[in-house]
């Protein structure tokens, strides 16, 4: 067994690969390579041959899933309120709208997320760092954009927590979202960011999107007149799908 | 506008995106099942499989439904088993395995989208139930991976492979 790679390799990894980007073509690359090597999880589970583009205007794929007012409930989007007692932590609340890329609202679908505790630790069995569990907390929300493509959810602010990717890795706090447009080809599973965190650049999951702008689309924004007086602190997050081509015109790029 | 970049599923998903029932989008027609295997050929047991796919009509409209949920405890109670929501969600079980029950689709395929720890963005593959003119307009050495095996009436076998010789066939739907 060789042994665990420490920050200071992941750092060098992240830095090289991140040289490489700049030094490129120069466009940006909005999404993270799946053979990103400083996370380590990804070394057998990425595709060694190149995509096949699928250009049918009859692909089901442009069509989509879509969700009613019976799959999700009113207190799905209140995430503190779905056990006997209130949970341990930081009220937040996260807005925001989901556009597709020509800046249209996505309506009536389904956004779902799910979180670690204050503490930083996830109710699921295989997670084993001994911080808390919650009694008042699952994690778990669900709603559908609004008319605007609106969304919003009453949380708790989630703590870092560790992983085994390298010696002394930590996640920045984040919230994971899932997110579906009107076409399947529009899915989107991705993960959102608090300002500031002093993570951020250890992190080789964030740092796998090396474009600077890309990354900073991960990181929501703190804002004043979102927070409510003696109850909530405030975030604004929007969300872009990609995709599919056929949906969107080349001069709104 | 420039897209929100995608970001792993990654392990601890499964309280809250699979749900009762995920993966029977109708009872009553053919059951898809296999594994999902990393580059190793071993299985992944964290994979989360999504299934998109028309009627048998063909008709892509999908209903609503899928999470349709108790009003009383908020429980799911899942599909009301008259309307077809041509949508499901299956995780992979701890041998890597995933079972899917549904009809046969009027286009001949069923989309799939595949999300895993250490896939930092999900892939797109198709399942033919049957040999498809598309299939021919594949690499002819990897279209195979496309197309599932009739193992006895009514089951067929479909495995997903991410990497290595036996590598599935994803698509760029950009």
């Amino acid at each position: 067994m060789s042994t665990p790679p420490t920050q200071a390799d992941i750092d060098r990894e992240i830095a090289e690969l991140r040289e490489l980007r700049v030094t490129g073509d120069g466009g940006e690359r909005h999404h993270p390579s799946r053979d990103y090597a400083p996370y380590r999880s990804t070394a057998l589970r990425h595709p060694g041959q190149p995509l096949i583009a699928l250009k049918d205007p009859d692909a089901a794929e442009l069509t989509g899933p879509v969700f009613g007012v019976t799959d999700v409930t009113a207190l799905d989007a209140d995430l503190t309120r779905q056990h006997l007692g209130e949970p341990l932590g930081e009220r937040i609340t996260v807005h925001g709208r989901v556009l597709d890329r020509n800046g249209r609202p996505v309506r009536g679908q389904l956004v779902e997320i799910w979180q670690a505790n204050a503490s930083g630790r996830y109710p699921h069995q295989r997670d084993d760092h001994p911080a808390p569990l919650d009694p008042n907390f699952t994690g778990v929300g669900r709603c559908l954009t609004d008319g605007d493509g609106g969304y919003a959810f009453t949380t708790i602010k989630p703590g870092a927590y560790p992983w085994r990717n390298h010696v002394n890795a930590w996640r920045p706090a984040h919230i994971h979202f899932s997110v579906f447009g009107t076409a399947f080809a529009q899915r989107l599973v991705t993960q959102m960011y608090f300002p500031n965190d002093p993570l951020f650049p250890y992190d080789p999951i964030l740092n796998s999107v090396t474009d600077d702008r890309a990354r900073q689309r991960l990181v929501a924004a703190y804002e004043h007149d979102l927070s409510v007086p003696e109850w909530s602190l405030g975030y604004r997050w929007d969300i872009v799908l990609d995709g599919p081509a056929a949906t969107w015109t080349e001069e709104s790029r | 506008m420039n897209p929100t970049p995608s970001q792993t599923v990654g392990p601890f998903y499964g309280y809250a995106l699979p749900f009762p029932g995920g993966g029977d989008i109708a009872t009553g027609g053919i059951i898809v099942h296999g594994h999902v295997y990393d580059g190793a050929g071993a299985p992944v047991p964290d994979a989360l499989l999504e299934f998109w796919q028309a009627a048998p009509s063909g008709d892509l409209t999908g209903a609503p439904g899928t999470l349709r949920r108790d009003a009383v405890n908020g429980a799911v109670l899942g599909r009301n088993g008259v309307d077809f929501t041509g949508f499901g969600r299956v995780p992979t079980d701890a041998d890597g395995r995933w079972t899917l029950r549904t009809l046969v689709p009027g286009n001949g395929y069923i989309s799939v989208c595949v999300f895993a720890r250490g896939l930092l963005h999900h892939l797109y593959t198709r399942i033919y139930l049957a040999h498809d003119a598309f299939l021919d307009s594949m690499p002819s050495e990897r279209a195979h991976t496309l197309l599932a095996t009739p193992e006895r009436e009514g089951v067929h076998r479909f495995d997903v492979h991410l990497q290595g010789e036996k590598e599935t066939i994803f698509f760029d739907l950009g």
